[in-house]
């Protein structure tokens, strides 16, 4: 623990030509309602905050990383402050819940891996990560649905039952072939994107929300995109959209590297 | 939620003072907004028109 009996919490690690704060750091906020500072060695700056043990502390951690609402809000803050820092330039985001219980465990982090930090700070370098999600959909016209066709091939149904199976088979006929046309959007979507882009990244698609969107998610991408082509980019998307009818795209950014500076190791991508 | 996801699966790994990993905690592993499933079970839902309004 630091002297006050706190520890140091590690946002991300920035050049030492940097000045992430020089607008001023109020109302910056940040984990635990500290205002972030930086320490600078081996040519990086991290950026950094000072956090209590009664709630920071391994005990109190363990039990605060189950609760999900003070994920939710710690999370917040450790990406409202990189979201700062890289308005400024690039910045390597540290994994959630990194602690030190000293500036110097800090210093010695940035001197022992400081080719790793600046190498990650090459690849993210005037990029930014954009997420695209696609999302399973029936078009709004039935009749462009590949099942369409074949149901009205079967030729009138002779009773009020056969009629209602007719429907039904149809009716599933067409969600399998939308089905499939929405699994091959999602993977030439993800496959276009990514010319566009310097790296791409798959995740696995999530499970819908209770409260959310209901339609299956088919597709869960981040690309890192060099800022200059961002337009094209989003161009890309938006065509995309147009001429792929049985999904719906979603495009989020910019947001800071998270998913290409670590290791793939944790619970993310798989 | 997007935020959240993206914050808990990314970001240089290093091992603190405190070696209390977010990987090992239950509820990030089993995240109510990342479980994995598969595409074909999520598609199963596509079966039953009710799904779409």
């Amino acid at each position: 623990m630091t002297a006050d009996g706190g520890w140091v919490w590690m946002y991300g690690v920035t050049g030492d030509n940097a000045e992430p704060f020089a607008d001023g750091v109020a109302g910056v906020g940040g984990v635990g309602g500290s205002l972030p500072r930086t320490i600078t060695a081996a040519r990086l700056t991290a950026v950094v905050g000072d956090v209590g043990d009664r709630e920071y502390g391994e005990a109190a951690l363990r039990r605060n990383l189950e609760d999900l609402d003070w994920l939710a809000r710690t999370a917040r803050a450790h990406h409202t402050v990189l979201e700062v820092v890289a308005k400024r330039g690039p910045v390597v985001p540290m994994r959630l819940a990194t602690l030190f219980a000293s500036d110097a465990g800090v210093t010695g982090t940035l001197q022992e891996r400081a080719d790793d930090f600046r190498e990650a700070l090459s690849v993210i370098s005037a990029r930014s990560e954009w997420g695209v999600k696609a999302y399973a959909v029936r078009p709004a016209d039935p009749a462009g649905e590949p099942g369409h066709q074949a149901a009205g091939r079967e030729g009138p149904a002779t009773g009020p039952g056969a009629a209602y199976l007719q429907r039904r088979r149809a009716q599933l006929t067409a969600s399998k072939d939308a089905r499939a046309e929405a699994l091959a959007s999602a993977r030439t979507v993800y496959a276009e994107l990514g010319r566009f882009a310097v790296l791409s990244r798959l995740y696995p698609p999530q499970a819908p929300d209770l409260a959310g969107q209901q339609a299956p998610m088919v597709l869960n991408a981040a690309y890192l995109v060099a800022d200059e082509r961002v337009g094209e980019f989003a161009a890309a998307v938006d065509d995309l959209t147009v001429r792929h009818r049985f999904v719906q795209l979603t495009l989020t950014g910019p947001w800071p590297a998270y998913s290409f500076t670590g290791d793939g190791d944790g619970p993310g991508p798989r | 939620m997007d935020l959240l996801d993206r914050v808990l699966a990314g970001g240089v790994v290093i091992v603190g003072d405190i070696t209390l990993s977010i990987a090992e905690v239950d509820l990030v592993r089993v995240s109510l907004r990342a479980l994995v499933t598969s595409i074909s079970g999520l598609m199963e839902a596509m079966d039953d028109p009710r799904e779409y309004s």
